[in-house]
């Protein structure tokens, strides 16, 4: 039991990790942003090419490979979502698929179909604690991870840039004649929420061993199920949102069959819309515009 | 030279002249009123002023430098900043953190240096802070940091909008019908409140429908009817003015 819980935990802040991508960009932009997975799979590949080519030390290539998924992630908005912010909101749902597929393809062509191993460049040890069965990678996985979201939260909710986050998210015409740059702020969001689904690519690509162009699709749907689940929009409950499903997930396949992994996640995300749209932490829409 | 100067501003919504060929000046220092009816453009001009609206045709020149290219936060770091007519807070943050983002523009650190530098940006931060309470301290809201903007009293909400705009140290600040709504006590406070922050050596243009704020505190009336300038001189001049009164009551 415990260690599922264990299991089920590493799995959940992996999946956090992603869901607060998709929850920060929908709370400024009230968009899903569906290249969010690729942005994951471009981190991982940047962290492989970093520690395994490049032979950089790993907390180096770790910060630069979320550094330059911040980067794709900050084009990918300037070319294919900020020129449609005044179109309708299908457009650009129709332009983030795109920009999904097309980066799902530059990869192959960049790094070709096979999957790549990833092996950690540092030592990973086994770790017993009682019953429970864990190992090195794990601990500095779910360490990095909640690292991540408390300098988030300290980000959001202590910063100047943190305020003009959450103002931007309320009222961007009004955040505007504060003196906000909202597009620069925007900006700041994808860069942020692309590093986070980078650093989450890179441990996922290290603890599989495996990274290849097409990764990114599952894990950001569950990421985005994650969100959903914790009521998009919201950065805790995106937190949230991925512990539970990763438990979930755990604890499903433990008890039923491996196969039905995927389905436990959508059944949730279908269960969440019929029974509360909102998400668990979400508040009523009624006051977004 | 002017603080403020319009010039043959004309502002077009498709078959709409909202503002036609508007021309005025707000002098450093003064406390300046725009009037006019329901619909007279009023708001209007404060859109085109702060980025909000390209005008059709004309300029606004602010110290010299022409603003209405600038987009809205360019012009709040200028030294223009504003309220709206329909309070626009923040209203699931708290008071304090509405006024910190009013103080954007002042404080320096991006984002990066919020993560790199982070004493630097916690003592930047805990100076806003207290500069925050002062101006909550000034506008009468002192002890409410904590509460939800959207939880304040109207008249407060009002209160706080203001000093969220005085926030961004603004050299020429806009209000927007800043006393509708507010009983007589809270009115009286209000234009109270505007003549000190005159005194503290800040031009105000004012859009107001209560005669008897304008009247009193304003140095100079401009009145705006469908979209044209009709009348522009001290109060007691503007009062008289036939035309005035005729946009305000109608024709015999």
């Amino acid at each position: 039991m415990l260690q599922q819980l264990v299991n089920g935990l590493v799995l959940g802040s992996i999946y956090a990790l992603i869901a607060l991508g998709y929850t920060m960009v929908y709370g400024v932009l009230q968009l899903i942003n569906f290249a969010h997975g690729e942005i994951y799979m471009a981190g991982a590949f940047l962290g492989l090419y970093l520690t395994v080519s490049l032979k950089l030390p790993f907390p180096v290539a770790f910060v630069l490979a979320m550094a330059g998924a911040a980067l794709i992630g900050v084009t990918v908005e300037r070319i294919a979502y900020r020129p449609l912010r005044r179109s309708p909101r299908l457009a650009v749902l129709i332009s983030a698929i795109g920009m999904s597929i097309f980066l799902q393809n530059l990869s192959l062509y960049l790094n070709g179909p096979a999957t790549r191993g990833f092996l950690p460049p540092f030592k990973v040890y086994p770790i017993r604690i009682g019953e429970i069965k864990t190992s090195s990678l794990e601990v500095i996985i779910l360490v990095v991870a909640i690292l991540l979201m408390v300098g988030l939260q300290y980000l959001i909710r202590r910063t100047k840039i943190g305020k003009a986050m959450r103002a931007t998210a309320l009222d961007k015409e009004t955040a505007a004649l504060m003196g906000i740059n909202v597009d620069r702020i925007i900006s700041y969001t994808f860069a942020i929420g692309s590093s986070l689904g980078a650093a989450a690519g890179v441990l996922v690509g290290m603890y599989l061993n495996a990274v290849d162009p097409m990764m990114g699709l599952m894990p950001g749907l569950k990421g985005f199920v994650a969100a959903v689940l914790g009521g998009i929009g919201n950065i805790p409950g995106a937190m949230a949102g991925g512990l539970i499903l990763g438990t979930a997930e755990v604890f499903g396949v433990a008890f039923m069959r491996s196969e039905w992994r995927d389905a436990i996640a959508f059944a949730i995300l279908i269960v969440v819309l019929l029974i509360k749209p909102s998400g668990i932490l979400g508040q009523n829409t009624q006051e977004k515009v | 030279m002017p603080l403020l100067e319009i010039k043959n501003l004309t502002m077009r919504f498709g078959g709409l002249t909202a503002v036609k060929n508007l021309t005025m000046t707000v002098e450093e220092g003064e406390i300046r009123s725009l009037i006019g009816p329901n619909g007279a453009g009023k708001t209007t001009v404060f859109n085109v002023l702060t980025g909000i609206y390209q005008p059709s045709k004309g300029n606004a020149f602010f110290q010299g430098r022409e603003i209405c290219s600038l987009r809205p936060y360019q012009v709040t770091s200028i030294g223009i900043t504003r309220t709206f007519q329909n309070i626009r807070l923040f209203g699931n943050m708290t008071v304090l953190d509405n006024i910190l983002i009013g103080m954007h523009t002042r404080t320096r650190s991006e984002l990066l240096a919020s993560v790199l530098k982070v004493r630097a940006t916690r003592t930047e931060e805990a100076e806003a802070r207290d500069q925050a309470r002062e101006l909550l301290q000034f506008v009468g809201l002192a002890g409410k940091e904590q509460e939800l903007a959207r939880n304040l009293p109207y008249g407060q909400q009002r209160r706080l909008e203001i000093a969220r705009a005085l926030g961004a140290d603004p050299k020429l600040l806009l209000l927007d019908e800043p006393a509708a709504g507010m009983n007589p006590q809270e009115t009286s406070d209000l234009m109270e409140l505007i003549t000190t922050i005159r005194a503290m050596g800040r031009t105000i243009l004012l859009i107001e429908h209560d005669m008897k704020v304008v009247m009193n505190i304003s140095d100079r009336v401009a009145v705006l009817d469908y979209g044209e300038k009709i009348a522009d001189s001290t109060p007691q001049e503007v009062q008289k003015d036939e035309k005035v009164v005729k946009a305000y009551l109608g024709e015999g």
